[in-house]
């Protein structure tokens, strides 16, 4: 069946921002989607609210709506651009609900949009726990007995029937949240209330727990002709009761015969007809009891998903390209397999090595939440790797990690040898993001398989493979630098281990071993990704490095460039960087330059084969870097578009004499080496917060003392403002200092200690040199004001209340810095201004989290013009010599993960919280601002009843918004405290009282729901229960909430525009006309 | 203990023998299925051949009592990456090195199974010899070329049933003229199985179809098979080069169009040779779980098993035979059906095991055949 012809316009939704759970993944497979289509010739309109997306880049789809992703945005572009069918498979779980929440409004029917890949009747079938149930009882397939229900008696009464352990699952609701395995009554109700209320439809399923049995994955497609293929299986090594995003995963599956396999690739099939998905990838999961093989469903995504990214990136089968295709009529034989170029993809990937997933947490961001993992996912990213055996793999994913692991075990950074017996058992038997460092101690205390296997429910033949490595740990230990032998060499590497690790044991520097192994000849080879476990030849560079005979890289003359990518996702390190690093190789692309791509992370577009000339799925670490670079002898390297990652390996490469193009290692060092920045600021006159390093506790309280509390204390080297405070007194730098320095007396790299500027405005600026020239790409100014993390803040662009002559100030600043440093590429700067008076808080000469934003707000792709700069052309010979005046507004907002993590206050600070990103965009300012509220899933208040409580700081601040909202006719209530202050300013409002105050109080207030926004700010951390109580209660119960006085400004701001006007949609196409 | 693999055109790779000692003369092949290694291993179209799985992590689920395709073990050594010493599956009851080693076959770890894959995918399928006895390349390489091959040889022979026996109780039980065949359910069809080296996935299907299955050497005449008055008769799959087996293509070409006839894999083969058309080799053949074949009747695609090094050439096919499946690879002839006699086959095995259950139709096929 060739493509369809009666259908021309296609709008296809996107999944907004990242949030755990709902990662890149979604930018990955929507530009495929969109590229695919393209392709064949379809008019392609978008909607996502994230920048930070390749998939919103203008040049990509024909309209590209940077809207929020609600029903009411989605059917006012369906209004205006009148599309013939939308795609709603593609955005993850966010795409799926809004389409269903849009058809369910008759829109689709009034305009006659067809809905392509799986209509609503599939959706609900899939995804509806009743439907679903009835659906697999139909077709002959098990489920685990469960009861859906919709209030708390019923769901107590299902308990009686089922005995614990009892696992909760809401239905609609993304990755599993709420969710979680309830051992009695207590536990049960409580899942129950909060699921109840987080679940779309008031719904929650109570089911019996099949803690303990084997969890698989199977990726499906399946075409109009009914071909149905499977991709990928996947096994995970944790057990059913760890959510399959935070489960370490395998593919293939490895511990099932072909007669078991077969039977569950037969239900998947089966499970695909059943639910009706007409085209495209589903994701289906299952358990399997390892006593006597029962196998039982668990769910079914009828979409793309974070797996299907894995499965793609584990097999070289383009998923989400394919399911485009399909969605418009072709059928699978009638696509060729980019890979082989001959055979189609209709067929199964066959695979010759071992792939590993492993997630990465987060949890150090959030002391107070408990380090357990449960059935509701809490990873913000993962990194898969390769090898042609599990232990490679494993070992190599390990390091791909980044958390300083440098494999597992052996590296003498896993230090758990004082930890009791007991607490040993119960870290092993309780699920948690440590778990790997456990398993590692129980082996080397000499744990039999069987007893950890039985302890972590981890089936055998994964601890027996870690056995393995903790015995190859043991030899290499025993045998000492003399006795490493080519052969021992050879065998250490074939079962992953790295020269670190090598090193470690062998007490010799890692560069001894590099040595070693480079004398002896002992190098990895490169093999190819090929779908087909070498049956057919391969066309696609798509590698994996591995210790082996063949080498089958094929290694060209041209020119070419390798981009150091960012590895996993994390807080403060995400899909931004993966947007820069995919820019540097379109820009080389554009230039006729080979270029080469390194990363680790499996969500990304950057690791798709077709974003660079050379994709290595390798770890980003000094050896595996260095290996790939001994291959290809590349004319330079880029380190400056991956985040912390591949800056951190500047100075190493550079070291070894590797040429880093761009701006120098040495004027990265230059501002981010405190004493060498102070003296370039001096030097160009500029001025910075007073500040101080120090080594020790004593140099740090004397430095804070000098400077004046409050002080902003910080480690050197961290991204994401990891462990960053403001600390008000002796105290606090005290347990900062304990917390930092890891019992050391003194510290290897000095704590940083600012002046905190009070109230000031922070101001972020993406600028662009060539060495000697520097154009600006953007200056937004925070709405939060300076203290909270650059990262965390939401902004504006063009700035909105700075003056023309600090605006002039910050452009010849970053100028004479950049021109200073000899910035060539992006240069970062973030500025405080406080009493008209402009500071230096620290500069960055990369790439930063901020270029995506800039770039989709002034249409200027900064990323790929500074690559141009990096290979040696001027500002002059690209064209871009002016800065662009916009004319509209751009605010970027952001997301917190708070609601992931019980127990955590939702305040901000100077480390770095939230997960993800929006950008509003209009001609009007306060519309803007809405804009972006109303992406991050905020709901505006229209009318109803404010809470306002504020510390004496905000108070003066605060009565301005006050008024504003008594003029819009809102109801204010008030904590004693504001209220009187309020008062006195003519505010009328209404006293609530304080939980300590006796009731009602205002968490009766919120219960009750007779609040429909919290404006509560605090100083520092906890400073009374009370407050934190309100944050939380806000939270939980879906209110909006502002912890800052200025961005209760800004909320009333967008509440006054909207009283006043529509809100309308236009295509970011359509703003950067304006420009032009 | 190391092991030597030394290939006719001189390639050398060195392994590790998991099983002990040993040497091995075969065809060098290559099987690309994630799982199944235990019923690769009791497939008997593998007699004479060295096979290496793709795959690198093998023994992961040890060896059972079950998945079993003939009594014993037929390839001559299994090689894989990466042996697994440590199996981890409720139904298994000892390791792939303990099952190898009762038959005496070697297995070898321990080396670039993929640049293996990848010399055959260039070089063609080839002899090789593999020891841990005789590690001097020049020999085993002689050794090696020396080999005869299974190019116009009788290796059916070596595996087809000297006596008839039938199927009952998911194993077979001697006898002839349907006597010891039991049906699962009610016997609906009588159907003669000729053995040119039958997988017992083939007799469960029939048998668990309503058939009562007599399974019948490979050289038994054709007046033998009509004087039990089958309802159908089954050509099943089997090892090496169908022109290398005296007797039974005119065997088949006296069956035709006397009673119904499914063929599968060296079955196939035999009937197009029976049909009047000829088989070639192939490169480097098709074995593995992921084949994409298309049903030409009803456009509809199924992902198949294979495993077979020749095929049936449908150039030299009498235009009274009709293409029903082709490979979607390479477009080879996977299936065909006789217009004028009741007769059709498959290339593939719609039996499976190991492999997919896609075209597990093909059975139903037969039955709706022989009900007329």
């Amino acid at each position: 069946m060739p493509k369809r012809t009666d259908i021309k316009k296609i709008l296809i939704i996107g999944s907004g921002p990242i949030i755990i759970s709902q990662a890149c993944e979604f930018d990955y497979s929507g530009v495929q989607a969109v590229k695919a289509l393209k392709e064949e010739g379809y008019e392609v309109i978008l909607i996502n609210s994230n920048p930070a997306t390749i998939m919103t880049d203008p040049e990509l789809a024909d309209a590209t709506y940077i809207e929020p992703i609600t029903p009411e945005f989605l059917i006012k572009i369906i209004e205006k651009e009148r599309p013939d069918a939308i795609l709603p498979t593609l955005g993850g779980q966010t795409a799926l609900n809004i389409a269903i929440q849009v058809a369910k409004t008759g829109v689709l029917e009034k305009y006659n949009v067809e809905m392509l890949a799986a209509n609503i009747d599939v959706i609900n079938k899939a995804e509806g726990r009743e439907e679903f149930r009835d659906a697999m009882t139909k077709i002959g397939l098990k489920v685990p007995q469960s009861y859906i229900v919709r209030d708390l008696d019923a769901a107590m009464e299902a308990g009686e029937k089922i005995g614990f352990p009892i696992i909760v699952r809401p239905s609609f609701t993304l990755g599993g949240t709420g969710g979680g395995v309830a051992y009695n009554r207590r536990e049960l109700q409580e899942l129950c209330t909060s699921g109840l209320d987080l679940s779309m439809t008031t719904e929650i399923m109570v089911e019996k727990s099949l803690l303990g049995w084997k969890e698989y994955e199977l990726e499906v497609m399946r075409d109009k002709a009914d071909n149905v293929v499977i991709i990928c299986s996947i096994e995970n090594m944790d057990a059913m009761g760890v959510h399959t995003g935070d489960s370490i995963t395998v593919a293939p599956q490895q511990t099932l015969s072909d007669v078991e396999y077969q039977n569950m690739r037969d239900a998947a099939i089966a499970i695909i007809r059943e639910i009706g998905v007409e085209t495209g990838g589903s994701n289906v999961q299952f358990a399997v009891n390892p006593k006597d093989g029962e196998l039982m469903i668990i769910e079914m995504n009828p979409r793309v998903s974070r797996s299907s990214a894995l499965a793609s990136k584990a097999t070289g089968f383009p998923i989400a390209r394919i399911a485009a295709k399909l969605a418009v009529g072709y059928t699978l034989d009638e696509l060729k397999n980019d890979i082989t170029r001959e055979t189609f993809a209709a067929f199964e990937p066959s695979i010759d090595y071992c792939v590993v997933k492993i997630p990465r947490w987060t949890f150090e961001k959030f002391p107070e939440a408990e380090d357990h993992l449960t059935t509701a996912m809490k990873s913000v990213g993962e990194t898969m790797s390769i090898g042609r055996t599990f232990k490679e793999a494993f070992q190599k994913a390990m390091r791909s990690l980044e958390t300083g692991r440098f494999g597992f075990g052996g590296d003498g950074k896993m230090p758990l040898d004082n930890l009791p017996e007991e607490d040993l058992l119960d870290r092993l038997r309780i699920p948690n993001s440590k778990r790997l460092a456990h398993i590692y101690e129980g082996l080397k205390r000499g744990m039999t398989v069987e007893k950890i296997s039985e302890l972590t429910l981890i089936d055998p033949w994964f601890i027996h493979n870690l056995k393995q490595i903790v015995h190859i740990e043991g030899e290499i230990r025993e045998k000492g630098f003399q006795e490493l032998d080519t052969d021992f060499l050879r065998y250490c590497k074939k079962h992953g281990f790295s020269d670190v690790q090598i090193a470690f044991l062998t007490g010799v520097d890692e560069e001894d071993i590099r040595q070693l192994r480079l004398k002896k000849k002992v190098t990895p080879v490169f093999k190819l990704v090929d779908t087909c476990a070498a049956e057919f030849e391969s066309y696609t560079p798509y590698y994996y490095s591995t210790y082996e005979q063949e080498n089958e890289a094929k290694v060209t003359t041209a020119r070419k460039i390798i981009i150091l990518g960012g590895g996993p996702n994390r807080i403060g390190q995400g899909i931004e960087f993966d947007y820069c690093c995919v820019h540097a190789a379109m820009a080389l692309k554009e230039l006729g330059v080979e270029s080469i791509m390194v990363n680790s992370n499996p969500e990304t577009v950057s690791t798709d084969y077709d974003t660079s000339d050379k994709l290595f799925f390798e770890p980003l670490t000094r050896e595996d870097v260095l290996s790939i670079i001994d291959q290809e002898k590349p004319d330079g390297v880029i380190v400056q578009f991956g985040g912390q990652t591949p800056l951190n390996l500047a100075v190493p490469l550079e070291e070894v004499g590797v040429k880093i193009i761009g701006t120098q290692p040495d004027a990265i060092d230059r501002a981010e080496n405190r004493e060498r920045f102070k003296k370039l600021l001096q030097k160009l006159n500029l001025r910075q917060p007073a500040n101080d390093i120090a080594y020790t506790v004593e140099e740090a309280l004397v430095a804070a003392r000098t400077i004046g509390y409050p002080v902003v204390v910080r480690p050197s080297y961290v991204l994401g403002g990891r462990d960053m405070r403001i600390v008000y007194s002796d105290e606090g730098v005290k347990d900062f200092m304990k917390a930092v320095s890891n019992g050391a007396s003194r510290m290897e790299h000095p704590v940083l200690i600012d002046q905190f500027l009070k109230d000031a405005t922070e101001i972020d600026v993406d600028a662009l040199c060539d060495g000697s020239n520097t154009v600006i790409g953007g200056i937004m100014e925070h709405v939060e004001e300076a203290g909270i993390h650059s990262g965390d803040s939401s902004c504006v662009l063009p700035p909105h209340t700075l003056t023309a002559t600090i605006i002039e100030s910050i452009k010849d600043a970053s100028r004479a810095m950049a021109e200073e440093l000899g910035v060539i590429g992006l240069m970062n700067v973030q500025y405080a201004v406080k009493d008209n008076q402009l500071y230096i808080l620290e500069v960055n000469p990369r790439a930063s989290r901020s270029v995506p934003f800039t770039s989709k707000a002034t249409g200027v792709p900064l990323a790929k013009l500074a690559t141009r700069l990096m290979l040696g052309e001027t500002l002059a010979d690209i064209g871009f010599t002016t800065e662009v005046e916009v004319k509209h507004w751009a605010v970027k907002e952001v997301v917190f993960p708070f609601d992931r993590f019980e127990n955590v206050d939702t305040l901000l600070g100077p480390e770095m919280k939230s997960t993800g990103e929006v950008m509003g965009i209009d001609d009007n300012l306060g519309l803007a601002i809405a804009k972006a509220s109303l992406a991050t899933g905020v709901k505006i208040p229209r009318s109803g009843n404010v809470f306002i409580s504020v510390r004496d700081n905000d108070k003066k601040q605060i009565v301005a918004v006050a008024e504003k909202l008594e003029l819009l006719g809102f109801t204010l209530f008030a904590s004693s405290g504001t209220m009187k202050y309020l008062k006195r300013a003519g505010v009328k409002c209404e006293l609530v009282k304080k939980i300590s105050e006796g009731r009602p109080h205002i968490l009766d207030k919120i219960r009750d729901n007779e609040i429909c926004w919290i404006v509560n700010t605090s100083l520092g951390k906890r400073t009374t229960e009370d407050s934190y109580l309100i944050r939380r209660a806000a939270l939980d119960y879906h209110i909006p909430y502002t912890t800052t006085a200025s961005g209760a400004g800004a909320m009333v701001k967008a509440i006054q525009e909207l009283s006043k006007k529509e809100l309308e949609v236009q295509p970011v196409q359509y703003y950067n006309r304006l420009l032009s | 203990m190391k092991a030597l693999i030394a290939l006719e055109d001189g390639t050398i790779f060195e392994g590790t023998s998991f099983t002990g000692a040993g040497e091995a003369l075969g065809e060098i092949v290559f099987n690309t299925s994630l799982s199944g290694y235990q019923e690769v291993l009791t497939d008997p179209s593998y007699t004479g051949q060295l096979v290496t799985m793709t795959y690198p992590l093998i023994g992961n689920y040890g060896i059972n009592d079950e998945d079993m395709e003939s009594a014993g073990i037929h390839l001559k050594a299994f090689l894989v990456k990466e042996y697994c010493p440590f199996p981890s599956n409720y139904r298994s009851t000892k390791t792939l090195a303990v099952f190898l080693q009762e038959f005496g076959v070697l297995g070898v770890e321990g080396f670039d199974t993929r640049a293996l894959v990848h010399h055959i995918r260039t070089a063609g399928a080839m002899k090789a010899a593999i020891s841990t006895e005789d590690l001097n390349p020049a020999s085993l390489i002689k050794k090696a070329s020396g080999w005869s091959g299974i190019v116009g040889r009788n290796l059916v022979a070596e595996v087809t049933c000297s006596e008839p026996y039938g199927w009952a109780d998911n194993q077979p039980v001697p006898g002839t003229n349907f006597s010891s065949a039991k049906a699962v359910g009610s016997e609906k069809f009588k159907v003669v199985v000729f053995d040119f080296g039958v997988k017992y996935n083939q007799l469960r299907i029939l048998s668990e179809l309503g058939c009562a299955v007599q399974i019948v050497p490979a050289t038994t005449s054709a007046e033998t098979v009509l004087a039990m008055n089958p309802d159908g008769i089954f050509l099943s799959n089997g090892p090496g080069d169908p022109e290398g087996i005296p007797g039974v293509v005119e065997t088949v070409r006296a069956l035709l169009g006397q009673k119904p006839i499914f063929g599968i894999c060296l079955g196939h083969q035999i009937l197009g040779l029976a049909y009047g058309g000829s088989a070639y080799k192939l490169k480097f053949g098709h074995r593995g779980g992921n084949q994409p074949v298309k049903d030409l009747t009803t456009g509809h695609i199924e992902i198949t098993a294979q495993n077979h090094g020749f095929c049936i050439d449908e150039k030299t096919l009498p235009a009274e035979v009709k293409i029903t499946h082709i490979n979607l690879n390479d477009n080879s002839l996977e299936g065909m059906q006789h217009t004028l006699y009741p007769a059709f086959s498959v290339q593939y095995h719609p039996e499976y095991a190991p492999g997919p259950h896609d075209a597990k139709y093909l059975f139903d096929r037969f039955l709706d055949m022989m009900q007329g």
